[in-house]
């Protein structure tokens, strides 16, 4: 099977930085990844309009990512992405890969579709898992994207050691992610400025709302030297969301930060299309902090809820203690696994009472 | 007098195997080959008196007669090699590689099946912890589609592992359905960090058709947890099993329950501290087999 060309996007103006949207893939969390073929392209076609660049579509745990674990999709996740390189006219089509819950097969099969970036997305410490991935990215003529998740748990020096291992391995751009929404402005400032003084490719970071800092942390990482910014339509994405994108556009044309995205189109898809797919609103809850407040995954939110529900247990409780055990990302078993056991220690103490 | 043995890899695995080889007494370990003198595997077979080569599988060529079955603990790449050397000279093999040259064996389901092959597949430590589960649950029941989670403590995935996770994930849902016997199977793994280490975890959810006795689910699970337990002394459930209610939209198709089966692996300690259940799973099923090889033989000769 030939791959289809990919046409590189057209002539485009000057910008600070590059916006990636994932309105697709982390917004899939907050929707329990019920996307329909229809709401992705009203999406894409939104986005692309609105001038982004990269725009990320899979399952909200990357390609493969549908199953029991993580929440089965209501639509295969490579009919998505086909609806969305159809419905693209500038924008290129990004695919987030995570190594243990998709393959490189995943990445053959989108990078056939035309997909043209691949998002390798690892814990913050376990960077060597990636070098295949990378290298097959790369190989298959699609922008390898290193992409380090729950930046929290590694410091600034820790985490320049695991990005200068990607860019060993071929990636074209790094990003840390705060998956758990649980970086301070100063802790985001540390590590770009010392991860941006040790590599030779763009950093990127992603953030999220869980202590509604994403969007002043996504300046504050411009203001180091990022050079790649994601955020999601209306914020829609694991825990209390991710960096809303047309607040972002907003804010950096008032500080003069060429964002090359256009608010007041944003501001419309926010509202008219991602907004109305929202089963809930998109805030800082309690359970919405206490992510950002204890360092827990973001996608866990949904998922303990529902086992809350189940066994009757707190949300609360259940997200604290994951916090403890130092759950990473993809741990989303240990959820059913801590709520048993608090309903069965609650059960215990009921009956000695 | 047990039947003579070799090791081939002298990483993590391969040198917990030699530990557990040692109180084996159908199996007599003569050597721990490595490619690196310097390795600490390596430096730990001498000092407990085993040969300790450093010249890999030329060490096998060079002595033919010395060993009857070889134990391969190093990577699924290299082992596509060692198979064809090791099927030339009649040496049987275990292979701990996910290279899956020969047919996967999971000691209490298939065991029996393959004791005259020539070459062996001990799936991933993955395979060997969530197999048995999936089988147990297929065998009171059909099961349209399963899944595994495994998560291993960062300390205890040495570098094979880290290099080539998608072999772990192909080799492990194969497993799953051509051992389990779920139609369709999904494996997923993850490295966790944390210190102290955590223990290995596994999760095992498999869909659960309209019309399935729960209680035969649960006994079937708990029995087989029993079993696996004889030869892996640290395994074990974490909770008692199960059932959720959904529905589910699996790949298998719709369902209105599933069970979820969550397992700990605590390892004998033998090698990596014990944390790494996954090494102990592995080499503890390796051990089992061989020694059902050897028995196996010595009645056949």
């Amino acid at each position: 099977m030939t791959a289809v060309a990919i046409e590189p996007a057209t002539e485009t103006p000057a910008r600070d930085f590059r916006l990636i949207d994932s309105t697709l893939r982390d917004g899939s969390h907050a929707i329990s990844h019920q996307y329909e073929v229809a709401q992705v392209e009203a999406i894409v076609r939104g986005l692309d309009a609105a001038g982004v660049q990269v725009i990320e579509v899979a399952h909200g745990d990357g390609l493969g990512g549908s199953s029991f674990n993580y929440g089965f999709s209501k639509v295969n996740e490579l009919e998505l992405v086909e609806a969305a390189v159809n419905a693209t006219t500038n924008a290129q089509i990004a695919c987030l890969l995570v190594p243990g819950i998709g393959t490189v097969d995943d990445l053959r099969r989108v990078r056939d579709l035309g997909v043209g970036v691949a998002r390798i997305a690892v814990h913050c410490t376990e960077a060597d898992i990636t070098e295949q991935h990378i290298k097959i990215a790369h190989d298959l003529g699609m922008e390898a994207v290193g992409f380090l998740m729950m930046a929290h748990m590694n410091t600034p020096e820790g985490l320049l050691q695991q990005a200068r291992l990607l860019e060993s391995y071929g990636a074209d751009t790094i990003y840390i992610a705060d998956s758990a929404g649980a970086l301070t402005t100063n802790e985001v400032r540390a590590r770009v400025a010392e991860i941006v003084g040790g590599i030779n490719v763009p950093l990127g970071v992603h953030a999220h709302q869980n202590l509604q800092l994403a969007v002043a942390n996504s300046i504050a990482a411009y203001e180091e030297g990022a050079r790649n910014l994601d955020g999601t339509s209306a914020g829609l994405g694991a825990g209390a969301g991710n960096c809303p994108t047309e607040i972002l556009a907003a804010v950096c044309e008032k500080n003069g930060i060429v964002s090359g995205v256009d608010p007041l189109a944003l501001m419309d898809v926010a509202e008219e299309i991602t907004r109305p797919l929202m089963p809930r609103a998109q805030v800082v809850d309690r359970a919405g902090l206490l992510l950002g407040y204890a360092g827990v995954y973001g996608s866990f939110l949904l998922h303990a809820q529902k086992a809350a529900e189940r066994y009757g247990v707190s949300q609360a409780e259940i997200l604290l203690e994951l916090g403890a055990r130092k759950a990473v990302g993809g741990q989303e078993d240990m959820i059913i696994d801590v709520a048993v056991e608090l309903a069965r220690k609650h059960a215990a103490m009921e009956a000695t009472s | 007098m047990g039947l003579p043995v070799a090791i081939i890899g002298s990483g993590n695995i391969g040198t917990d195997l030699m530990y557990k080889l040692g109180r084996s007494d159908q199996l007599d370990l003569v050597a721990l080959i490595g490619i690196d003198p310097d390795s600490d595997g390596l430096a730990r077979a001498r000092s407990l008196g085993y040969e300790a080569p450093a010249n890999g599988i030329d060490w096998v060529s060079e002595n033919p007669n010395a060993v009857k079955l070889v134990f391969d603990a190093t990577s699924a790449y290299v082992h596509v090699r060692h198979a064809k050397v090791l099927a030339e000279l009649g040496i049987t093999a275990v292979d701990l590689t996910p290279a899956a040259r020969g047919p996967k064996v999971i000691p209490p389901v298939n065991l029996m099946e393959h004791l005259d092959a020539p070459n062996v597949n001990m799936v991933t430590c993955g395979g060997q912890a969530t197999t048995p589960m999936v089988a147990a649950v297929s065998r009171v029941t059909r099961v349209p589609y399963a899944e595994m989670v495994s998560t291993v403590s960062s300390k205890s995935a040495g570098p094979g592992t880290r290099q080539n996770i998608d072999e772990f994930t192909r080799t492990t849902s194969k497993a799953l359905e051509e051992i389990g016997g779920a139609e369709i199977g999904k494996a997923i793994i993850i490295l966790n960090p944390a210190e102290p280490p955590i223990l290995m975890r596994n999760t095992v959810f498999c869909a659960l058709p309209e019309g399935t006795d729960h209680d035969a689910v649960r006994e079937s699970v708990i029995s087989m947890v029993a079993d696996v337990a004889k030869y892996v002394p640290g395994y074990r459930l974490k909770q008692e099993p199960v059932i959720e209610e959904g529905p589910f939209n699996t790949p298998g198709g719709v369902v209105p329950h599933r069970v979820v089966v969550l397992l700990e692996v605590e390892g004998a300690g033998d090698y990596l501290p014990t944390y790494a259940g996954n090494l102990d799973i592995m080499t503890a099923a390796a051990v089992r087999v061989g020694e059902a090889i050897a028995t196996h033989q010595e009645v056949s000769a």
